[in-house]
C-alpha cells in the first residue's frame, strides 16, 4: 500500500527547514537508510527553497504544496508552487567555467544528482510542478 | 536560534574560522556572509575556513563558500579551505568547484600555504 504524507508552506525561507524535517520524519517512517534520507533532505530544501524563491518570490499569499509518496520500490516527492513556471532548458549550467564563481544556481544540479529521475511540467492553472522520484 | 556556530582564531595574520553546524538558506549563510565582511573590514583577508564540523551544506551554503571566496580575493586577500567532509567534498566536485577552492586536510599545511 502506498504510504503519502502532503503538507502546505508558506512562501517564506523557514518553510525550506520545515519542508526538510518532514522529509526527515516521512524518511524515518518509512524506514530509509542514511544515504538515502540525505538525498531527499537536500532535494527536497533545494525544490523548496526555488518554490518559495523563484516561483511564488516570497508572495505569502500563494503557498507551496509538498507531497511525499511512497510505493514501496520508490519514493516520489512533489512540490509544487503558483509562479509564472520556468523552462528546464533556460537555466544554465553551473559547472560551465563562465558559471562557476556564482554565488547561485546549482540547486537544480544537486536535485539531479541525488535523485533518480526529475519531471518538470508547468500546472494548467499556473504554477510549477516537479516530481522527484528515488529507488528505493 | 542560529544553526550554525563560527569561532575566531588568529595564526599570525591568518584568521582561521571554526564552522560547526549547517551552513544553509537563511540564517547559516548570513551568519557566514556577515563574518566574512567584518573580517575584510578589519582588513584580514588571510582566512582559512575549517568545515570540520558543518555536518550539512546546501546549494546557498555553497554559494556562500564562492562569494566568500571572490570577496577575499577582490580585496587582495586568499580564502582556503580545511577539513572537508565527505559530504562537503562530494558537492564541491559534483559543482567542480573542487578545482577552483585551495583545500587541505592538515590545519599546519593550510597556514604554510598561505606563506
Amino acid at each position: 500500500m502506498q504510504e503519502i504524507r502532503e503538507i502546505s508552506l508558506a512562501s517564506r525561507i523557514e518553510s525550506v527547514e520545515e519542508a526538510a524535517e518532514m522529509a526527515d520524519n516521512f524518511a524515518k517512517a518509512q524506514g530509509l537508510g542514511d544515504d538515502f534520507i540525505y538525498a531527499m533532505d537536500l532535494a527536497v530544501r533545494e525544490s523548496v527553497a526555488n518554490a518559495v524563491k523563484h516561483g511564488n518570490k516570497f508572495d505569502e499569499s500563494k503557498d507551496v504544496s509538498l507531497t511525499f509518496a511512497d510505493s514501496g520500490e520508490m519514493v516520489e516527492i512533489t512540490v509544487r508552487d503558483h509562479g509564472s513556471g520556468f523552462k528546464i532548458d533556460d537555466i544554465p549550467d553551473p559547472t560551465d567555467p563562465e558559471n562557476l564563481l556564482k554565488s547561485n544556481g546549482r540547486g537544480i544540479l544537486f536535485m539531479n544528482s541525488f535523485m533518480d529521475e526529475i519531471e518538470w511540467s508547468n500546472a494548467d492553472d499556473g504554477g510549477l510542478i516537479v516530481k522527484m522520484r528515488k529507488r528505493r | 536560534m542560529s544553526d550554525i556556530t563560527i569561532s575566531e582564531r588568529q595564526a599570525g595574520d591568518i584568521t582561521i574560522l571554526d564552522l560547526s553546524g549547517k551552513v544553509t538558506i537563511g540564517e547559516g549563510s548570513v551568519a557566514l556572509r556577515n563574518t566574512i565582511r567584518r573580517l575584510l573590514g578589519e582588513g584580514k583577508n588571510k582566512i582559512l575556513l575549517n568545515l570540520a564540523n558543518v555536518g550539512y551544506i546546501d546549494s546557498s551554503g555553497i554559494g556562500e563558500l564562492v562569494s566568500s571566496f571572490t570577496a577575499v580575493k577582490k580585496e587582495g586577500g586568499t580564502l582556503k579551505l580545511l577539513s572537508l567532509t565527505q559530504k562537503i567534498q562530494d558537492l564541491l566536485a559534483i559543482t567542480k568547484l573542487l578545482t577552483v577552492f585551495d583545500v587541505y586536510d592538515e590545519e599546519s599545511l593550510a597556514l604554510s600555504s598561505f606563506e
